[in-house]
């Protein structure tokens, strides 16, 4: 039996039925279009599918879409809020060199947004435990983790950026 | 999808849940995060007929630290919530280090530490730490809510003393008694995120520097966490000097029956027994003195 559901996606409401099975990463990708989300392990230990729900970061790939009824959700393709000018923390990923293949970029941009919003000055060890549930297998991590420090700058000084929703 | 079909229900209290366990019998699942049985439902481990999902039921995510009730843990309260409570932080920190050493933040944001418990594998974070601070567990069911010591719920890997369509609605540890200190340290390839290869959690009472009480816990070493009685005596009554805690961390090792996986040797498990336990030891003991730190 499917189930109705509301979600709200980047500020924007939507009413889905679902197969309980569906996970949100499915529901994200196939049915809203939202590709931005990966899907990786699908076991929840690489962090690709991450996003946010109620503002908690999650792995959409383990997250039932019938759980999240109600909830309010953000994805990568909704971290810069106007759509064109891009979030400090992705500019930070430009600027810094942080992207190689890309595939777990979003899912470490989620990871990122998630831990300056707990935390908004981590120190580097702060920092690498924020992202010890994304993995990148382009090579190391050393780029990632600046880019994040130079995104916590960024939004701490804030006069300019986009600071998410 | 890659799961055969189930029916979802997500009832709003507890006894409707356990009727809807009842009905489904053997086939019908409680799920609190789900990280687990959804990863186990896809490896057709499980073959999941009904869901029920305790989410929705009201109360059941509380967090309570009280003088007289101790620490009581909801069966839905996330592992981040109880890494980052400032109360369980102050007065049972190692409570709060084994939920903070659970798999990686995305997870600790959907798992619970009840589920943890429930999911009985034997190297489960928040076992150790539990079982060592003489946790119990309530139960409710068919016939009723009953208590239960954690130690005696963990049966096998994956296996509790569960009966068909019991709840574990919280898990309640005692307040800590005066001059307690408790610990926990795990070892695993892939620092706090990966499955534990061991971990060891101890809880001692210090009175004027004699060990009045010591409780050590190891997980990952047999088929369900286990107490190192034998050890325990070994310190139990003394002070603590670098040879006693040398024989007991080894005694411990020798308690536990560790096998070869993925994660680990057996052998080299045994040897990382003894080291975590004097770890887990000697912190538990500058944590029953805080005057000494520092």
């Amino acid at each position: 039996m499917k189930h109705d559901i509301h979600l709200t996606v980047n500020g924007d409401r939507h009413h889905i039925a679902v197969d309980p099975r569906r996970t949100l990463n499915e529901v994200l990708r196939e049915d809203l279009n939202l590709t931005g989300t990966k899907l990786g392990c699908g076991s929840g230990d690489c962090g690709a599918c991450t996003v946010m729900v109620d503002g908690r970061a999650v792995s959409s790939c383990l997250t039932l879409a019938v759980e999240v009824d109600g909830s309010d959700i953000l994805t990568i393709e909704g971290l810069a809020p106007s759509g064109e000018k891009l979030h400090p923390i992705q500019a930070a990923f430009v600027e810094k060199g942080a992207v190689q293949c890309g595939f777990c970029t979003p899912g470490m941009a989620m990871s990122a947004a998630y831990l300056l919003s707990q935390n908004p000055c981590p120190d580097e060890r702060e920092i690498r435990e924020g992202l010890s549930g994304n993995l990148c297998r382009c090579t190391g991590y050393t780029k990632i983790v600046a880019a994040i420090q130079s995104a916590a700058e960024h939004m701490q000084g804030g006069s300019e950026g986009d600071e998410g929703r | 999808m890659n799961i055969a079909p189930f029916e979802y229900h997500a009832p709003r209290t507890i006894e409707e849940a356990v009727a809807l366990l009842n009905n489904g019998g053997k086939k019908a699942f409680a799920m609190a995060g789900g990280t687990d049985l959804l990863i186990k439902a896809r490896q057709k481990i499980v073959r999941p007929a009904i869901v029920v999902a305790l989410k929705k039921i009201k109360g059941l995510n509380r967090i309570a630290v009280d003088e007289d009730q101790g620490l009581t843990i909801g069966a839905t309260a996330l592992l981040s919530e109880v890494a980052a409570h400032p109360l369980i932080l102050e007065r049972y920190p190692a409570v709060a280090e084994a939920a903070a050493g659970t798999a990686n933040v995305q997870i600790r944001n959907m798992g619970t530490v009840v589920g943890n418990l429930c999911n009985a594998s034997p190297s489960a974070d928040n076992a150790p730490t539990l079982v060592a601070m003489e946790a119990c567990l309530h139960i409710a069911g068919p016939d009723g809510s009953r208590t239960l010591p954690l130690q005696d719920f963990f049966k096998g890997p994956g296996l509790t003393a569960l009966n068909t369509a019991e709840i574990v609605t919280a898990v309640q540890v005692p307040p800590p008694p005066p001059n307690a200190g408790t610990s926990y340290r795990s070892l695993s390839a892939r620092g706090a995120v990966d499955c534990a290869a061991v971990c060891v959690a101890a809880m001692v009472i210090v009175n004027n520097k004699r060990l009045q009480k010591v409780r050590l816990c190891v997980g990952a070493c047999a088929s369900t966490p286990v107490r190192t009685p034998q050890a325990e005596t070994l310190l139990a009554g003394k002070t603590l000097s670098e040879k006693r805690l040398a024989a007991a961390a080894d005694q411990a090792s020798r308690e536990t029956l560790p096998i070869s996986d993925v994660r680990a040797s057996s052998a080299y498990r045994r040897r990382v027994v003894s080291v975590l336990v004097r770890r887990a030891v000697v912190r538990a003991v500058e944590r029953a003195q805080p005057s000494n730190t520092a």
